[in-house]
Parts: structure tokens; sequence; C-alpha cells
């Protein structure tokens, strides 16, 4: 049968979602501040490259970086990207057993263990760059 | 690169930079964003910073880091508009848009850990 003698073709059925259809479910509006989290994660990446940069010019420019940092503003930028950047990593190590099935022996290695290790390299590695930084 | 062979790349570059992001920015940004500015601790000296900085295997992690951060920022940030805010018409604008900025975020990155610092 053609179409051309569907004298009633059918409109497609394309129901409009609201722009803001996440705002109205809890699970919904933390979907989407989960994938914001990526715009914090750059704001972090800038953040270090103006010390870099700071760090690379010289001690007047350190100083100059540092008390930038101290800026009322700068400051609470900087807590809403940290509170971000936590949200992010304990989501992430979270998801992580469900994007990597490891086998040990012909058995599936318990989630819990996999987003353990997560959190354990995490803790480590913060102690470590913390050490590092603080001499 | 057609777009079909692009995606997978683009992909583990996002887990990648989700990863690297997740283990190593809360406790920078925590230090120099947080802890230093409200005197909790005294920041360390300009000779430390520079040492620390200057020392090869922090240039490599800190470039791996931004590079991945950056283009898991990208791709992220694209699908983000696409679902949160509906702009899939504006795909081609955005994906220059992502990419395009976390390409030239990288190269200020080489320059200034590899060339400047």
């Amino acid at each position: 049968m053609s179409l051309k003698y569907a004298e009633f073709h059918p409109r497609w059925y394309r129901p409009r979602m609201p722009v803001f259809w996440w705002v109205h479910r809890r699970s919904y509006l933390i979907f989407v501040i989960r994938e914001l989290s990526s715009v914090f994660v750059a704001w972090s990446v800038v953040f270090l490259l103006l010390l870099v940069s700071a760090v690379g010019q010289g001690g007047k420019q350190y100083q100059q970086f540092l008390h930038l940092s101290t800026n009322p503003w700068m400051l609470v930028l900087n807590v809403i990207t940290l509170a971000f950047l936590v949200f992010h990593a304990i989501t992430w190590f979270n998801l992580a057993p469900q994007a990597m099935v490891i086998r040990l022996r012909g058995k599936r290695v318990p989630r819990s263990w996999i987003a353990g290790a997560h959190f354990a390299g995490w803790a480590v590695l913060s102690a470590l760059m913390a050490w590092l930084i603080l001499g | 690169m057609g777009k079909r062979k692009a995606e997978p790349l683009l992909w583990l570059l996002f887990s990648a930079g989700g990863l690297a992001a997740a283990l190593l920015l809360p406790v920078l940004l925590a230090l120099f964003g947080l802890v230093f500015p409200a005197h909790w601790v005294s920041a360390p000296g300009y000779a430390h910073v520079l040492s620390v900085a200057r020392f090869p295997l922090t240039r490599i992690v800190l470039l791996g880091l931004c590079v991945l951060a950056l283009f898991h920022w990208a791709h992220r940030f694209r699908y983000t508009l696409y679902e949160g805010l509906q702009l899939k018409p504006f795909n081609m604008l955005i994906i220059l848009g992502c990419y395009g900025g976390a390409l030239v975020g990288s190269g200020f990155a080489v320059y200034l850990l590899l060339v400047a610092l």
C-alpha cells in the first residue's frame, strides 16, 4: 500500500518536552546536577593553570595568585566548585563497578570491592598530593 | 576522522578524564581554593612550589590531568546542553565550542606546563 493513497495520513506523535523537564523530580534534578559538575571540573582546570602560570612567572606573581584566591567571590566560587568536585568523585566511584566487570578465577569481583578500591585510591592519592604540596 | 570513528575515542577521553578529575582535583581545589585562602594552613613558599611544579613527573601528571579533564568537560557538557536545555538543533556549534574549547585549553596547558614553567 502506498502512502499516496492514504488520505488521512496520521500525524507523527511527537510529545514536546518542556525545557526544564528535570526540575520536577528529585532524581532528574540530581542527574542534571551531576552532569553540571563538568562545568566545575573545567573551572578547576582553569584555576590550576592560573596557579601554574603564576608559579612560572615568579614569586611576586605567585603571591598575587594567593591574594586573588582570598577574594570573597573567588572563595565562594571555589567552595561551590569543591562541593561539585566531591559530588562528581563520589558518583563516579559508585558507578565504576557498573563500567568495570572484573573476573578473578572465573568469579566476578564484588561491586563493593571495585568501588572500595576507587575510594581507597582517592584517599591515598589525596594524601600523597597534600604531602607533596605541604612539604 | 568521521563522526562514527571519533565517538568511541571521545567516550574514552570522557571516561579517563572523569577518573583523573575525581582522583586528583578535589585535593588540589581544597588546598589552593579553601585551606590556604582561609589561612587554616599557611601556603607553601614559592621556592618549594616551584621545585615541586618543575619536577618532570609533576608536569606530566598535571598535563594529563588538565587535558583529560577538559575533554571530560567537553563531552559531558555537550550532552548536558542536548538533554538539559534541548539544544540539539545547534549540534555543530556545540560540538565546535566544546571540543574546540578543550583543544584550546589543552594548548594552553602544554605551553604553561612544558614551556613557560
